[in-house]
């Protein structure tokens, strides 16, 4: 326990061991090697696979370059998103004001790509230096035809999921804008998928064969045309919630949108997902098709399954990732191939999300919220797992220590989402834990060394 | 007058006001770079979070290895009313976890833009006497809206000789070695080579094992290895300093500090690829130590030049883009020039002022043949790379987007390389390292010339 500082001692709870409580949703303490980033990285990473938008980054260098073509995002077309911009404001700039600059940088960008709309993302030294962020977004827009929205995600004013609503409010000033005559009642907007290796891709395919619209995602292979029509949708299906729900809410009040949380990730949350969808609707011939699409799906998984949970039976993991939605699916869906976590955390974690998880966990599972290296290396060691999922500054914790990784964040290269995601999923468990370098390593080795002087 | 064709803003190409796809990082994160190369130092940084966490994501994908960097988070109290407060929180939040030797304090954009003396901040620290005993403080100025990561690399290195270096009477065989920001291995080589010469280096950074580390039973809170803080101490105690990097030689560095501050002389290089900017460093070495240079090194010399003729017919005239620091593209660039290929475009996002004329200086067989850009991006790299014609294309990874539109090779060297695995294990300085880089070229030539071949041959 002396890994954890003491600001942050109500952040770690240890299920069975004491009676709940867990702090979460707090600024990280100052010194704290923090796994979580800033405000600009919460709207960055929300509003980045909008495919056909102008991203530019109003400031130095720096958070251009570091966001870079950095997630697995795909695009079904447009790879404008793919690009990197930014006003990349110098000394002259910091004195002098940069909104000529942001003007002049948003015109060129705009006669160069035709983008369907701009984002220009204020980060932290923009406002200090006295720039009228919206006023220039506002004059462009006039004169180019195009919304051009100002995100606010100044990094020290807040935490990520500050940088959730940012994007949120971006969104929320294009949805609406759109006529929405060729939406179907039967329909739905994706909310919260990013389409990591084309996952939004598997889910869009289970809705059209259940026969309902898809009407936008958001914001994996996302359109701006289609984001403008999303109020015509009957209903939101939010995933990443932490990030999404201020639209979902947003969209309900203004335009009785009703949403539900729903989750692609494992067998169990897959078909519970496309369940609710369907239910939803109170159409028969929607529910049967619903049905058959699940039983057809189970069937081809479910034998490959049960092979990998011989297995990985009785193994232990790990998971700390960025948002909570993501733990609960990943504890059952680890569950489903016979292994038990023994540690959950993640960034950006509500209280509800937190209470969930105490619900779902076994005894003796750590719950943390906004770990840090050290924390988490000593949890690793702690539990000894035989698997960390995680991003990628987790990667190298797991790796350094012998312990098995899986990726299962914006760089991953594998479709997780969906039925055949599971399998992916468990192929991937698979061949990290049961790799023979693990045999080499010095923590194996002296597990051995122990084991056999006992 | 240069000797190189320069073009600042080539009228046949857009001219555009922002900066597209990036050919630099900000400062604080070669700061962040060299502190982690100091044993028993943290990185640490006066700024928002997510600047360290961006960072730490970078490096972690170059090397693969945990890279911690804190940060004293700034909040909106701080920007108004100073960070002052969290610095100091951060600091002792630090040091109970990690229990640093030295942290190495780098300002970002924020706290320089709201005026922060992190120095003056600093000192006040360490006048109280509840912090006696503490960790070394070394404050870096490296505002990220001015010059690249490689600035911040340089200031980390300085930043530290300042603090620490005290007058010393010199002692022979000892030596200071300034690198740059260059592989792991090209650390651990070049530690062989002042061993071999028998002299004492102090490498400064050295993360060739903190970045470059064993698998382990239990985790370090910070690696093992770097330069030792004694070491640094005493770097006054040197008979000369040798430093990397044609296109800092105006600037006030970890050498040119030495050398004013305590009498050391300095001998400014560049960095050492190809035979004959390696052989500048081997005579340096051999006036420092008064000895030839080992038999070991002269054959290996003497393998590459063999090399050299076996290989020259598939090279020579071929073109080739070079982008990347500053002193890493001089250095490409005098190699591939003694081996015939025409580096048609070399390309940085640092903005010295200084890299025309270094090309220039180490290829005097191709004058006017070269277009030298400063302060580029990459999709200017590619508008301008489409009209060149190149072969292939060496740097960092992030030019893998350059490459795929043009329908060429990219070999990559230096930092980062996010898109293959070992970037911290490639050798690029000396002879040997060179010798590497040689084959690579060549065999990536020659791997071109077979896929595209129809006869499948299989002598090439």
């Amino acid at each position: 326990m002396s890994e954890i500082l003491e600001e942050r001692q109500r952040q770690v709870y240890r299920k069975g061991a004491q009676s709940y409580q867990i702090e979460c949703d707090k600024q990280s303490a100052s010194g704290s090697v923090s796994q979580r980033a800033c405000v600009f990285c919460g709207s960055r990473v929300v509003l980045y696979p909008i495919a056909d938008a102008l991203h530019i980054v109003h400031g130095p260098i720096g958070c251009a370059s570091y966001t870079w073509d950095i997630r697995g995002s795909l695009s079904s077309g447009p790879e404008l998103y793919r690009l990197s911009f930014s006003t990349d404001l110098r000394e002259m700039d910091v004195v002098m004001g940069g909104e000529k600059k942001l003007y002049a940088a948003l015109c060129e960008l705009i006669d160069a790509h035709h983008p369907k709309a701009a984002f220009v993302y204020a980060t932290c030294i923009v406002g200090i230096i006295g720039d009228d962020v919206d006023a220039v977004c506002k004059r462009v827009s006039q004169e180019k035809g195009i919304p051009v929205l100002p995100v606010h995600s100044e990094g020290f004013k807040g935490t990520k999921r500050d940088g959730y609503r940012a994007a949120c409010d971006a969104l929320f000033q294009l949805v609406g804008t759109a006529p929405i005559d060729d939406v179907s009642p039967l329909s739905v907007n994706i909310l919260g998928d990013f389409n990591i290796a084309g996952e939004i891709w598997i889910i869009r395919e289970y809705f059209k064969r259940m026969g309902i619209q898809v009407v936008a995602c958001l914001t994996g292979d996302g359109r701006v045309d289609e984001i403008r029509k999303a109020h015509g949708a009957a209903l939101n299906l939010v995933q990443c919630s932490g990030s999404m729900m201020y639209l979902a809410k947003s969209m309900k009040e203004k335009w009785g949108t009703p949403f539900k949380r729903v989750s692609y990730f494992g067998i169990e949350d897959m078909a519970q997902a496309l369940y609710d969808a369907a239910r939803f609707f109170k159409n028969r011939e929607v529910l049967e098709r619903t049905r058959q699409l699940v039983k057809e799906e189970l069937d081809l998984v479910l034998p490959q399954l049960t092979e990998y949970r011989r297995v990985l039976k009785g193994k232990k993991a790990a998971i700390y990732v960025g948002g909570a939605f993501k733990a609960f699916s990943l504890v059952r869906a680890l569950r489903s191939l016979g292994m038990q976590t023994a540690l959950v955390g993640s960034q950006t974690g509500t209280r509800e999300d937190y209470e969930q998880l105490r619900d779902l966990c076994d005894e003796g599972t750590i719950i943390v919220d906004d770990s840090n290296p050290l924390e988490l290396a000593s949890f690793l060691e702690e539990k000894d797992v035989d698997l960390f999922i995680g991003g990628v500054k987790e990667r190298p914790i797991a790796f350094k220590l012998g312990v098995g990784f899986c990726d299962h964040n914006h760089e991953r290269k594998e479709a997780l989402a969906g039925f055949e995601g599971m399998l992916n999923f468990a192929r991937e468990v698979h061949a990290s834990v049961m790799s023979p370098v693990w045999s080499l390593t010095p923590r194996k080795l002296s597990e051995q060394a122990k084991e056999f002087a006992a | 007058m240069s000797a190189t064709q320069t073009i600042s803003r080539c009228s046949s190409l857009p001219n555009f006001v922002a900066t597209r796809n990036a050919c630099k990082l900000c400062a604080p994160l070669g700061a962040s770079i060299a502190v982690r190369g100091i044993e028993g130092a943290l990185p640490f940084l006066h700024g928002s979070q997510g600047c360290a966490t961006y960072m730490r994501r970078y490096i972690i994908s170059h090397f693969r290895e945990p890279m911690d960097i804190a940060a004293s988070n700034f909040n909106e109290a701080s920007t108004i009313f100073g960070g002052g407060a969290c610095l100091y929180q951060g600091i002792k939040n630090v040091t109970s976890q990690y229990h640093p030797a030295l942290i190495g304090i780098a300002t970002t954009c924020l706290s320089e833009t709201i005026g922060e003396d992190v120095a003056l901040l600093l000192s006040h620290y360490e006048e109280d006497p509840k912090n006696s005993g503490g960790p070394i403080l070394v404050p870096m100025s490296t505002p990220s809206y001015s010059g690249t990561h490689m600035d911040g690399f340089h200031a980390a290195v300085l930043a530290v000789i300042k603090k620490l270096a005290s007058p010393q009477k010199s002692v022979r065989g000892r030596i200071n070695l300034f690198p740059g920001l260059v592989s792991a291995s090209d650390l651990r080589y070049l530690k062989e080579v002042a061993e071999d010469f028998a002299l004492t280096a102090m490498l400064l950074p050295d993360y060739s094992d903190t970045l470059d580390g064993q698998a382990l039973d239990t985790y370090n809170k910070i690696p093992a290895g770097g330069t030792p803080i004694a070491s640094i101490r005493s770097a006054a105690s040197a008979i000369g300093s040798v430093e990397f990097g044609r296109t800092i030689l105006h600037r006030k560095t970890a050498a040119s500090f030495l050398e004013t501050e305590f009498g050391l002389p300095a001998h400014r290089l560049g960095t050492p690829i190809g035979v004959r900017e390696t052989d500048i460093f081997f005579h340096a070495l051999e006036q420092l130590s008064g000895r030839v240079t080992p038999a070991k090194h002269q054959s290996e010399r003497g393998r590459l030049i063999d090399a050299y003729v076996d290989g020259h017919k598939y090279v020579y005239g071929k073109r080739a883009v070079i982008y990347g620091e500053e002193d890493l593209v001089v250095g490409l660039a005098a190699f591939l020039a003694e081996i015939g290929v025409v580096p048609v475009l070399c390309a940085s996002g640092g903005e010295s002022g200084l890299l025309a004329q270094s090309v220039a200086a180490v290829t005097p067989e191709l004058e006017g043949k070269i277009v030298v850009r400063e302060g580029i991006d990459f999709m200017s790299i590619a508008e301008q790379a489409q009209q060149l014609a190149p072969d292939f294309l060496i740097g960092s990874s992030k030019g893998q987007s350059v490459a795929r539109q043009l329908g060429v090779p990219l070999i990559r060297v230096g930092f980062p390389i996010h898109d293959r695995i070992g970037g911290q294990r490639i050798l690029h300085l000396g002879y040997r390292g060179t010798q590497q880089l040689f084959d690579q070229v060549v065999n990536t030539i020659i791997e071109r010339k077979q896929q595209d071949s129809p006869i499948g041959y299989s002598y090439m």
